[in-house]
């Protein structure tokens, strides 16, 4: 396989804004592992190497390694860790490892309720306001007085849960709400990680996710 | 059997997940105590254990609580990682692709299910369900012959992770198939998953726990309708 042939074999399908994507190149940036970045179209046509690589759901992030692929962001990030034993996401014990993969599942529904604030409206904005509200209360929680979910370090929640920072301010000013009154903690904490190398060179900043919002929604025909 | 400290699953007799746990427990020879949760009126242990969802199934280890069935499975995998066969496999890429096909069940066999029971409010509706349900089986007809190579189940010669997370479905399949007057596993359409839930149904680890009794389980429908509590 030609590609990612300088880069131990491993090739990240991926598109820019995705914060799925941006998990699994913070996870690899965390580990010092060296791949190659395959940006992939969104909105127009989709490459034959996404095609073929999933063609089950057709979307990135897919990661290639020596041509195989493996789909899913958290499907990745597990893999990522089972196979590069540096600087490791999940805790070693199980009663931890699987706290730590609940908590970074449930993450997921930042985006989802996110989503359904800019794309409706009315009452259904309002119960996902009121969903997501409750559902950054218990990050919060979750996350404590600790520096970050996997402790003194970035672990397996941290690394699914940044993506979705840059996300906030336009969830918040879709939502009327803000996340430094509704989670101090998070908020402090998302603070933290932006100051870590490899969030910061994986994230980009609200406004480029802003315009993309407006861009989805002129997508969907969204007033 | 070994249980290694107490073991208690709060469940739902018809839940797929919850079934899914229980197979990989018997799987396991793991002794448990089991609790039948009542939707309607749900108890404090599971308040308390499952705050953020307040579902089921909750496995609870010592006392301790693990929420969401797929991480359950792995996390018994991991503890009794000596005690009976592997649920997911060892080396690390067939873990990942074992890892997407449970997530794509879940994904789209799961929400074909709520679909086809829950939130329909017209045959119309149900029917798109079905359809989804019906592109979903197709798909995993496929998954099935890549993933088992030949062997009995999508895990090799043993039921593996995506086994359990497909077959906690079945009772419900069954009850489906007599709603809309044929087969959703149809084995003019879909052979090899036809032949795997005969496999499937048959195992030691699975009687008893995936639901056979159709009355029954249609009966629990209208209760679980009556309750509202499926989302």
């Amino acid at each position: 396989m030609a590609e990612g042939k300088d880069k131990g074999g491993l090739v990240l399908l991926d598109f820019w804004v995705s914060p799925f994507g941006q998990r699994c190149r913070i996870a690899l940036a965390e580990k010092g592992v060296p791949y190659e970045y395959s940006e992939q179209e969104l909105l127009g046509a989709k490459s034959d190497l996404l095609l073929r690589s999933n063609p089950v759901h057709k979307k990135i992030p897919v990661l290639l390694h020596d041509g195989r692929p493996v789909c899913e962001s958290l499907v990745i990030l597990n893999y990522l860790d089972e196979v590069y034993s540096g600087k490791p996401l999940l805790p070693s014990d199980p009663y931890a490892r699987a706290q730590a993969r609940f908590w970074a599942a449930y993450s997921d529904k930042v985006y989802e309720l996110g989503t359904r604030l800019w794309k409706l409206k009315g009452e259904a904005r309002a119960q996902a306001r009121a969903e997501l509200l409750q559902v950054l209360a218990n990050l919060d929680g979750e996350l404590g007085d600790r520096e970050f979910f996997g402790g003194e370090e970035l672990g397996f929640v941290d690394v699914a849960l940044v993506p979705f920072v840059p996300w906030l301010p336009s969830y918040e000013r879709y939502g009327e709400f803000s996340v430094e009154e509704a989670a101090p903690r998070l908020a402090a904490w998302a603070r933290r990680c932006a100051g870590r190398e490899s969030v910061a060179g994986s994230l980009h900043p609200p406004e480029k996710v802003d315009e993309f919002i407006t861009l989805l929604k002129k997508h969907y025909g969204i007033e | 059997m070994a249980g290694g400290g107490d073991l208690k699953v709060l469940g739902v007799w018809t839940s797929p997940f919850v079934i899914r746990v229980r197979i990989v427990l018997n799987l396991k020879g793991l002794a448990y105590e089991y609790a039948e949760e009542d939707l309607g009126n749900k108890s404090a242990l599971l308040l308390g254990s499952n705050p953020v969802n307040k579902s089921v199934p909750v496995l609870l280890h010592g006392g301790r609580p693990i929420n969401e069935s797929r991480i359950i499975i792995q996390y018994i995998d991991e503890v009794w990682a000596g005690s009976g066969p592997a649920v997911l496999p060892r080396d690390p890429y067939e873990r990942a692709v074992a890892r997407f096909w449970a997530a794509y069940v879940d994904d789209k066999v799961g929400s074909a299910w709520t679909g086809m029971l829950f939130r329909c409010k017209s045959e119309e509706e149900r029917a798109e369900a079905v359809a989804r349900a019906d592109e979903a089986l197709r798909t995993l007809e496929g998954a099935l012959e890549e993933c088992s190579k030949g062997k009995p189940f999508f895990g090799g010669d043993g039921i593996g992770l995506v086994d359990v997370v497909l077959g906690g479905y079945l009772g419900w399949f069954a009850a489906i198939d007599r709603i809309i007057g044929r087969r959703l596993i149809d084995p003019v359409r879909t052979p090899l998953l036809a032949a795997w839930e005969q496999r499937f149904r048959a195992a030691d680890a699975a009687r008893g726990v995936v639901p056979d009794d159709v009355d029954k389980v249609l009966a629990f429908l209208q209760t679980l309708l009556a309750i509202g509590s499926m989302k």
